[in-house]
């Protein structure tokens, strides 16, 4: 367990980050040009840090897998973005936005790291806000805030329902301004396949140029990978169909420990899946939530229409059994509480598998022009996709699959166990425990991007000042590129008859049955089962058509498929570990009489940590201990 | 219900490509038009046969990556959605869908329905951006914006950046994406400090990366998935003359 | 500088600034030649003869001349650049809901732009002595001309083709001077459609008095 020492300073909470920055080491500015940072993934965090340490003067080099770095997968975020600001003077402060975050990741994230999230998050709207993200102001010409799904106050700001859009915009602007200075280089349309290491160190990455094929070599002094999440490993998610956790799981085959793996929010307000040949799920913001009332009939398999049932006929369940908070229970008891009425039977639809999302009484309220100027556009969106109008019946909703709190581990400075790798944003495991907050990820991913990482990779990088640029030419980088270029031509050897989206959709159904919102041992173990037998299919009924050096999305989905077979055994198997309910992972063995996550603190108050030991070889486990200095670990009611 | 596709196919940038036609005969109502494409390419991989390329991420709407000139509209025929968007209860029953890449100088193919919007990034790396370094912010509440400006900038800033404007134009001109960009950051206090340097610049690197001029016919605006207006056109064009 | 002179916003609005002052010399011309149908020829001469030496209308006349060669210049340097923007048109054609006349702009306005030429030999080239007639006696060259019927045609279709590139024009030009609002623009929207119609109108009766009534 040597190996897991997560660098925390010492000192009081409030004043770590502060101590931090005041002593930690730094690189003197004539250095910086010298040193090469590589930063894989545009979103918040990665187009974030791209600018930051341009700005910083440090010679950066981004990728992305899309055409443009505008298109990472932050854009789709709906909601919002958190901040400790109190404009609202609703008793918000730093403390506060920590500890929701704390008890929202039910006592399993990191004190240090969630405190640090919240103490930047002030910075962040501030700088947004100059880079000229226009969020929702009020008549005075001030920003707005509105209270935002399993908390008290009112610190989410916003813009419409577009906020991802409009902050990864607004960050996409500030690494336009540093390529235009050519403090960036940007490199669109690339994969990450694999890491290269050179004395243990992270020294650079192999891609493949998605136009040309070209299998290609980079060198740096460091490698960031803001990657994102795998929620994709579901096939259908609320992600970005390619998103994907390659790059990240070639960094955790090269040494980098994977951290809290089953991990995985089901968002409860996503669109259904309407048919088989669904791509995507599309999720319909949190916000939502905030008028309307989520409700099922009260009689099982009750097909009238929504609008037929009358009022004393409807079960309002999350205002039932969570009065306090009732709708705006945070996701995860959202998602399950829906899933506990539809596999009971009270489900709506033709497949039993949606609740209501009614807007009524709201519309009755406040009037339909209010409900217009608070979500028109989400209206406009699912009317586009079902045809339905909610402003007479009631939405659809079920959950889906959304954002990942597990990720690579990192320690307080975002390394990961490989020195010189870091990981920031949804890529790294570090600030939401067990259930992440709405509004929070894109807290986080700025955060980490803008102000964090910034100012802690000095440190590693400050005692590489003397190490000269790194030859693309040593054998390290020879060797990886040859088994990226052998792994990809054995894919394409295969010549089965199907294509890699047929296996993804199966694994990601194994996924959904036995390793989704509630899980159990016997499940989990056939779904070991399942996936290894789905693997070996897949290596041997594959079709791969075209070749290496054409574009090919067929080459890339194969190989992004086969890396979800490994990821999701792990998966699988960090969910059959942790034997008790916490967040969003809910083991049914471990449940109170009433339905309700059972936590066992005194033997998984802990990070599990996962190295990979080979090929076949079962992970091994490290545990990083959690201690809370600053709060006390209570049972998380929402009641 | 059945259809028959035809679509642009191209091997490679330098390749002469052609309209190959497709017979789809289990289209389901139901179907986004992407995941028709997605049946068709699993056909295509199970016989074989090189799938058709195309560029997709989100699916819901806001990524910008999707985009196709579907049976003379960009985006296909219903208005204010993108392609992802499209649902095929839209089409009928024993109808042709010709489905062609965005054609435009500045827009090369890089296969099939693929193309290269690159020219888009550098007019933005000219300067679609307000010079602000990390941490140097004021605090946010210290810039007041009137609530009807900030709404105007927002509906400006929702472009996704699809390139469905050049698309629909009959000029191939950029106006309506450039100009979108542009009025975000006039109408912002933050904006106006950079405001003449930004218009030179973009509207400079708009001309030399190859796009038309604007004949004001109204193309881009109808067919804009986000319905942006034209008006940011004319704002454009205010700011140009004022940035003398 | 020099690359905003040259930047396409600035050419369409030397173009947008040189069809407003085109707008302006149309009204004119539209009453004197009201003046052709009295059956007294001194008025419209004299009328003539006022346009052709009046020193303050010479110098109006050097600004309308360079106004039609700036405009027609830029108008065709800007449809090249246009039609180089897109190599490979549309199978499926385009069925975007626009501005109808916009489309055509080139081709009304190339319609305009010969007629203009046949217009000058028949009158402005006698006027500047480049083409023999009497500078004099405009009344009666515009008289044996409307007996013709193939000139009328000719005449007619020109106008209908000036009336479809006024309308688009007149609006247009306001949008490319950033002259946009919220209230505003739907007038002069309107006022665009009136000056279509009533400009060429005008000189279509005129046309077809002459051509069916003397």
């Amino acid at each position: 367990m040597g190996k897991l020492d997560a660098k925390i300073p010492a000192g009081p909470l409030a004043q770590k980050w502060t101590n931090y920055k005041a002593t930690t080491k730094l690189v003197n500015p004539a250095n910086k040009k010298k040193l090469e940072i590589i930063v894989i993934g545009t979103g918040l965090s990665g187009a974030g840090a791209s600018s930051a340490l341009g700005e910083l003067g440090y010679s950066v080099k981004t990728f992305c897998y899309q055409d443009s770095p505008r298109r990472a997968h932050s854009v789709a975020a709906q909601g919002g973005i958190n901040a400790a600001k109190n404009y609202q003077s609703d008793n918000d402060s730093v403390y506060r936005l920590f500890y929701d975050m704390i008890k929202g990741g039910d006592f399993r994230a990191r004190e240090a790291n969630v405190y640090r999230a919240a103490e930047v998050s002030n910075q962040v709207i501030d700088h947004y806000t100059a880079l000229g993200v226009p969020f929702a102001r009020d008549y005075g010409g001030t920003l707005n805030t509105r209270s935002f799904g399993g908390v008290q106050v009112s610190r989410t700001f916003y813009s419409s329902g577009q906020t991802g859009q409009q902050c990864l915009l607004g960050t996409y602007s500030s690494l336009n301004r540093q390529i235009k200075s050519g403090n960036v280089k940007m490199f669109p349309r690339r994969e990450m396949l694999d890491l290269v290491l050179i004395e243990g160190k992270a020294r650079g990455i192999i891609t493949r140029n998605l136009v040309s094929g070209e299998i290609e070599r980079h060198s740096a002094h460091a490698v960031v990978l803001a990657t994102g999440g795998y929620g994709t490993i579901y096939f259908l998610s609320t992600l970005a169909v390619n998103s994907n956790a390659s790059a990240a799981w070639k960094a955790h085959k090269k040494g980098a420990f994977f951290a809290n793996p089953s991990f995985v929010q089901i968002h409860p307000t996503s669109i259904p899946q309407l048919n088989e040949f669904q791509s995507k799920l599309t999720l319909m913001s949190e916000s939502l939530r905030n008028d309307g009332r989520i409700w099922v009939p009260k009689t099982k398999g009750d097909k009238r229409h929504a609008n037929d049932i009358p009022e004393e006929e409807r079960d309002y369940y999350l205002e039932r059994r969570y009065p306090t908070f009732g709708n705006l229970v945070p996701r995860d008891v959202a998602s399950r509480a829906a899933k506990e009425r539809c596999d009971a039977g009270y489900g709506i639809g033709e497949t039993g598998l949606a609740v209501n999302l009614d807007f009524r009484d709201a519309i009755k309220k406040q009037g339909k022009k209010a409900i217009e100027n608070k979500y028109g556009n989400l209206f406009e969106m699912y009317r586009n996709i079902t045809g339905i109008d909610s402003y007479v019946e009631p939405m659809r909703i079920y959950p889906a699959g959304h954002y990942t709190m597990g990720g690579l581990w990192v320690d307080y400075e975002l390394m990961t166990t490989i020195p010189g790798l870091y990981s920031i944003g949804e890529s790294n495991f570090s600030d939401h425990g067990a259930n992440r907050l709405g509004a929070s990820s894109l807290m986080q991913a700025s955060g980490d991007g803008y102000f964090i990482l910034p100012n802690t990779i000095n440190n590693y990088l400050s005692g590489e000042i003397s190490v000269p640029k790194i030859s693309t030419d040593r054998l390290e980088f020879a060797e990886a590129e040859k088994a990226s270029i052998e792994r990809l031509n054995k894919l394409i050897s295969i010549k089965g008859k199907k294509n890699a989206g047929s296996f993804h959709k199966r694994l990601g159904k194994i996924m959904w049955d036995h390793c989704g919102m509630s899980r159990n041992e016997a499940g989990l173990k056939e779904a070991l089962k399942l996936i290894n037998e789905l693997k070996e299919e897949f290596w041997k009924e594959l079709n791969v058509t075209g070749s290496l050096n054409e574009v090919n999305p067929e080459l890339e989905k194969a190989g992004r498929v086969a890396d979800y077979f490994e990821l999701a055994e792990l998966l699988v198997t960090d969910a059959l570990n942790r034997k008790e309910s916490c967040g969003a992972h809910f083991r049914e063995e471990y449940q109170t009489p009433d339905g309700e996550a059972m936590r066992n603190d005194e033997e998984f108050t802990y990070v599990a940590a996962w190295e990979y030991a080979g090929e076949g070889k079962p992970p091994v486990l490290h545990k990083e201990e959690l201690k809370f200095e600053e709060v006390e670990m209570k049972v998380r009611s929402y009641k | 219900m059945k259809l028959t596709l035809k679509i642009w196919r191209q091997k490679n940038a330098s390749a002469k490509g052609n309209f190959e036609t497709y017979q789809m005969d289990n289209v389901s109502p139901e179907m986004a038009f992407l995941e028709m494409l997605d049946s068709l390419n699993k056909r295509l991989v199970e016989e074989d046969k090189d799938p058709v390329a195309f560029d997709h991420d989100c699916r819901e709407g806001i990524c910008g990556s999707c985009g196709m000139y579907i049976n003379g509209h960009p985006h296909g025929p219903v208005p204010a959605i993108t392609t992802c968007h499209l649902s095929m209860r839209f089409f009928k029953d024993g109808e042709t869908v010709w489905i062609e890449p965005w054609r435009a100088k500045p827009f090369p193919v890089i296969k099939d329905l693929i193309v290269d919007r690159t020219a888009f990034d550098k007019i933005q790396i000219a300067c679609g951006f307000i010079s602000v370094n990390t941490g140097s912010a004021p605090e946010a509440n210290n810039i007041l914006i009137p609530k009807k400006i900030s709404d105007e900038a927002f509906n400006s800033a929702i472009c996704i950046g699809c390139g469905a404007c050049v698309a629909a134009c009959k000029n191939a001109s950029a106006m309506l994406f450039v100009s979108a960009k542009i009025s975000q950051y006039a109408l912002l206090p933050q904006g106006r400090v950079e405001a003449k340097e930004r218009v030179r610049a973009m509207v400079d690197k708009m001309d030399e990366v190859g796009f038309g001029s604007c004949s004001n016919t109204g193309a881009c605006e109808a067919e804009c998935p986000k319905q942006i207006k034209i008006t940011n056109i004319a704002r454009m064009n205010r700011e140009f003359f004022k940035a003398f | 500088m020099s690359k905003v002179l040259f930047a396409s916003i600035s050419k369409k609005f030397v173009m947008a600034l040189a069809g407003l002052f085109l707008l302006t010399f149309l009204p004119v011309h539209l009453i004197i030649n009201f003046m052709l149908l009295k059956s007294d020829p001194a008025p419209f001469n004299a009328a003539a003869h006022f346009m052709a030496t009046f020193p303050l209308v010479k110098i109006f006349e050097i600004v309308l001349m360079a106004a039609i060669l700036i405009h027609v210049t830029y108008g065709i340097f800007l449809q090249i650049s246009n039609w180089l923007a897109r190599p490979v048109g549309y199978v499926s054609g385009s069925k975007a809901e626009t501005s109808f006349f916009s489309k055509f702009m080139i081709w009304t306005g190339a319609t305009v732009l010969t007629f203009l030429v046949l217009h000058f030999f028949n009158f402005y080239f006698i006027k500047l002595g480049l083409v023999e007639g009497d500078p004099e006696n405009f009344y009666s060259v515009a008289h044996d001309l409307f007996r013709i019927p193939a000139y009328n045609y000719i005449y007619l279709a020109c106008f209908v083709m000036l009336g479809f590139h006024l309308y688009h024009a007149f609006s247009s030009a306001f949008q490319t001077l950033g002259l946009n609002h919220r209230i505003w623009t739907p007038i002069v929207k309107k006022i665009a459609l009136f000056y279509a119609i009533l400009i060429p109108a005008g000189f279509a009766s005129i046309s077809i008095t002459l051509w069916l009534f003397s």
